[in-house]
């Protein structure tokens, strides 16, 4: 059985038949392209697949369409606006935060949400908000020194 | 483009070399734009998916597939039938795996059929519907299990009915040594197996032409090796079969073995006629496996009372799982680098591989040298205590001798671990701390040592390991060809870089195009370390010659010598008159029009420098990676509970290319290294495994890792470009005996087995209450027939002959 799905993506209103049991991160890697969403588990465990819904950070893996009906979902694609770098995809290019790049997207994403409620983070508080988005790559370092760096520009 | 640098004074200053820039490749990632292979859709694809054993050890009978056939929606249904009867495996001398399994399956997760469908769950629910009759034969769980066992067998080759591989090897007269020892003492360790975890499943896609071509996208470390092996299975001409390595999110060592699922789309393409996917299941990663394998080890030193080594004699069993891949090598590589960090005088070396009935092991980061260094490096800790030595000093006392070679004839070139030892020492405070912070807390110390590239090719051949193809357009565009895929690492950044400042332009002025058979020359792939040397000594002679052309048309038109001109700062011009000279673009238009299309080929082959032995071929390398680590832990008395502090690590990877690659590199394993030393294991539960999923196999998050206090030591080592050595693997090894160390220095407990859990560290404090010995870890080594060692002379303090160069 297919349903009509009426998401805002990245800004755009969007209109998609999918079927019901799809999941949030299927339809938007295979239905609608975006597949700069990545996925490590599809069971929760590992936050590659966080976008944003309303603003916060959601497991797309989780997450089906029909919740999603008519509210705001924001993807790695969706960041830059108008060909200009968000800060965060800035820093992390700029400091070599994304080795495979494989958990950036869904990292991204989480620390954007993090910076809209607290602009100036303590390392600490990024960690925590972090805590849940998996890294085999960079041992997290050059992650929180460019959550850092991008918060540091942004409050100037 | 972003501003042009003004033409320093000092052209011998490099201008890429040693900066701390983006990786090239960052700005797709951050993005979303980089395509991993599970990322491609190309019209008509089809899905599949592997059905998967779920016995241990068991005969295959029968296979029915018609009630998947029949399934709307499924394109084809294939078994082992489907397949010419050809096995493959990484290593020549290990060919024992199938595309699909034909008489036996040997671990719960090998696979036996496969099914195309429309989408993934046709596929899935297609599989379920595939019946297979089988026989279990008693499945064989352990090392002890594996050498008990005289007729069951797993497979029909080896050493022995379930020993894969023996190796003894005596370097020098090693009783001679342990006679001249003041103290000799011997230890048992044992280190589990676990998986490399990488974010990204592994996947691929394969097409086939109408013309009988066969293209293949793999998220794969090794296009090279899955190219052969293509053309081997399927019986095709490999001129006919083109891998293309899309970027990889993550390997570790994890996707450098050939894979069913790779031989199983390439044949369901041909048969449907339709693009197939298969992307790997999470559980299934732990299938795939090729981790790190668990070993069991013994080792036995004799010092003299200033700590001097005098002899070493290391016995290691490996439980290889059920087939080869690298476990050849890996047997090799637990007894070969164990003379590359300090002087070991006289060595001997037993190992011994067995098969279980396991997802096979492999190489993970490190590749078979974690073990043993942390063996050897908690051994070394108890053997300063028995001396009443300062553990940091004593090791410092006997670092191998720069360009020296190693009773194993190993040929050391450049060694920074002394450095290294005094940076950590002084950085971490370790003289105030070790022995001396409050009951639980402890520092603990380790250093090691790692290979710069492979010196041999898997398969035996007269070519080279590497090429490098660079072009350069009319309006000074340059593309640099290389076969090596980006795995993290950062290998399109070096091929880049290296290009870049030998034709004194800018990484970002370069189009790296890399890791597809048809396009580019062969890389033996990402690993072993081998790609920043190999490769980028290969982009520099390219480059080289290519900059040779351009200086020889700028110095015609200038009317000036070549030998007066320099490249830099995207101009070509003289360096005792910076003003005087021309735009790259310009030269490269002289240079065309002189002496035609410009494109110019490197590349490079190690030199031959191991020993006359058999089994010399697994250790030698161009150079020799070092690092010295210092761990800071809290031990909660009340749990066991480890929480790693800070850590502190020293590394000499030659001339760091990019600091900040550099420095991600050694982040990077020191992360890994902790997940191995506190938490991930990759273990079974009568035949099943008892964690295949992310949530049951634990690894660090940012809450459990701590800050890493990252000290670069740069020596120049002759036989790297500019100088640069290995960084991506030699981090991990010495984290993970620190922590163990650092576990004894906080609460007087030996943790001699890994993963250090709670568990182990309680039994250890109850031990140690009920005034026992507070040791946790293997109390015996089993009985393994190793035959007579090949005895060689030791080569240990010889001067290293660099006239070996690279033929
Ligand atoms: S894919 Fe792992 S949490 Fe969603
Ligand atoms: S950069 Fe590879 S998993 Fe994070």
């Amino acid at each position: 059985m297919r349903e009509l799905l009426t998401p805002r993506v990245n800004g755009d209103d969007v209109q998609v038949l999918a079927p019901v049991h799809k999941t949030l991160l299927e339809v938007l890697r295979e239905e609608l392209g975006l597949t700069g969403t990545k996925h490590g588990c599809e069971l929760g465990e590992c936050g590659t697949c966080t976008v944003l819904l309303d603003g916060e950070p959601v497991l797309s893996c989780l997450l089906l369409p029909v919740e999603c009906q008519g509210r705001e979902i924001l993807t790695v694609e969706g960041m830059a606006q108008a060909g200009r770098l968000h800060p965060l995809q800035q820093s992390f290019a700029e400091l070599g935060a994304a080795q495979c790049g494989y958990c950036t997207p869904g990292i991204l994403l989480a620390a954007k949400a993090l910076l809209e409620h607290n602009p100036r983070p303590s390392r600490e508080a990024i960690r925590v908000a972090l805590a849940g988005n998996l890294c085999r790559c960079t041992g997290y370092t050059k992650i929180l020194d460019a959550v850092e760096l991008a918060a540091a520009r942004q409050g100037r | 483009m972003g501003p042009v640098e003004t033409p320093p004074r000092r052209a011998e200053e490099l201008a890429v070399i040693g900066k701390r820039l983006p990786k090239v490749d960052a700005w797709g990632k951050v993005i979303g734009e980089t395509k991993y292979a599970d990322d491609l859709i190309l019209p008509r694809m089809a899905h599949a998916r592997l059905l998967r054993a779920r016995h241990p050890h068991a005969r295959i009978k029968a296979i029915d597939t018609s009630r998947a056939r029949a399934l709307p929606g499924v394109l084809a249904v294939i078994t082992g039938a489907d397949f010419p009867p050809v096995k493959f495996g990484i290593l020549p001398v290990s060919q024992d795996e199938e595309a699909l399994s034909t008489e036996k399956v040997r671990y719960v997760g090998d696979a036996v059929a496969a099914v195309a469908a429309v989408d993934e769950e046709t596929a899935e629910r297609a599989t379920e519907l595939i019946e297979v009759e089988y026989e279990p034969l008693p499945p064989i769980m352990s090392i002890e299990e594996a050498l008990a066992e005289g007729t069951v067998r797993i497979q029909e080759y080896g050493d022995g009915p379930n020993i894969h591989k023996l190796v003894s090897l005596e370097f020098g007269d090693v009783e001679e040594g342990f006679r001249e020892a003041d103290l000799i003492r011997e230890d048992l360790f044992y280190f589990e197996g676990s998986n490399h975890l990488p974010m990204e499943q592994h996947a691929a896609v394969a097409r086939w032409d109408p013309d009988g071509k066969l293209t293949l996208w793999s998220s794969t470390q090794t296009p090279h090796y899955v190219h052969r092996t293509l053309a081997k299975v399927l019986e095709l001409p490999m001129s006919h079969v083109r891998v293309i390595a899309t970027p990889v999110g993550g390997g570790f060592g994890g996707k450098s073995d050939p894979f069913s699922h790779e031989l199983v789309v390439a044949r369901l393409a041909q048969l449907t006629g339709r693009p197939v996917k298969c992307t790997l299941t999470r559980e299934e990663v732990f299938y795939a496996h090729r981790g790190r394998h668990p070993v069991l080890m013994w080792v036995k030193t004799g010092v003299t009372r200033d700590g001097t080594i005098q002899a070493m004699h290391f016995r290691s069993i490996l439980d290889g799982g059920a087939y080869g891949s690298y476990g050849v090598a890996s047997t090799f590589y637990t007894g070969a680098l164990q003379t590359v960090t300090y002087k070991v005088p006289r060595y001997k070396f037993e190992g011994c591989r067995v098969f279980t009935n396991k997802p096979p092991c492999g190489p993970k980061r490190g590749h078979g040298t974690p073990q043993p260094r942390y063996a050897i490096e908690v051994h070394l800790d108890k053997i300063a205590e028995a001396l009443g030595l300062d553990p940091a000093e004593m090791r410092r006392r006997q670092v191998v001798e720069p360009f020296s070679k190693t009773a194993n004839h190993l040929t050391i070139t450049t060694c920074g671990l002394e450095e290294c030892i005094d940076r950590v020492v002084e950085a971490s405070g370790w003289r105030e701390k070790h022995r001396r912070l409050p009951p639980g807390r402890g520092v603990g110390f380790a250093a090691s040592s790692y290979i710069t590239g492979a010196g041999l090719a898997i398969y035996w051949n007269e070519m080279p390991h590497t090429g490098v193809i660079v072009k350069i357009d009319r309006g000074g565009g340059v593309a640099a060809f290389c076969g090596s895929i980006d795995i993290g690492q950062g290998s399109d950044s070096v091929l880049a870089s290296v290009v870049a400042e030998v034709l004194g332009i800018l990484p970002e002025d370069i189009r790296v195009v890399t890791a597809d058979t048809d396009l580019t020359p062969v890389d033996l792939g990402s690993y072993s370390s081998r790609v920043t040397l190999m490769m980028g000594n290969a982009a520099k002679e390219a480059a080289e010659k290519l900059r040779g052309l351009l200086l020889d048309a700028a110095a015609k038109k200038l009317e000036v010598s070549p030998a007066g001109l320099v490249a830099r700062g995207r101009r070509v011009y003289l360096r005792d008159d910076p003003e005087r000279g021309m735009s790259f673009a310009e030269a490269a238009q002289l240079a065309e029009a002189a002496y035609g299309t410009l494109a110019a080929a490197g590349s490079y082959r190690p030199p031959r420098r191991g020993g006359k032995f058999k089994g010399a071929g697994v250790g030698p390398t161009p150079a020799y990676s070092y690092t010295a680590c210092v761990a800071e832990v809290a031990v909660d008395p009340e749990t066991g509970e480890v929480r790693p502090l800070e850590i502190w690590i020293a590394h000499d990877g030659g001339r760091a290319l990019n600091p900040l690659l550099v420095e991600g590199q050694v982040e990077g394993s020191v992360y890994m290294g902790l997940g191995e030393a506190l938490m991930e294991e990759q273990i079974f539960r009568k035949g099943l495994h008892k964690i295949p999923s992310m949530l049951e196999y634990k690894s660090p998050t940012t809450l459990e890792t701590p800050e890493i206090r990252t000290i670069l030591v740069e020596t120049n080592d002759p036989e790297g470009p500019f100088g640069a050595k290995e960084a991506g693997q030699v981090p991990l090894l010495p984290l993970i005996p620190a922590i163990a160390n650092a576990v004894y220095d906080a609460v007087g407990v030996r943790v001699d087995e890994i993963p250090i859990t709670p568990e182990k560290v309680l039994k250890g404090l109850d031990q140690k209450g009920k005034g026992q010995e507070p040791r946790v870890g293997p109390e015996r080594f089993p009985r393994v027939s190793f035959p007579e060692p090949i005895r060689v002379e030791s080569a240990f303090g010889q001067p290293a002959d660099l006239s070996l160069k690279r033929e």
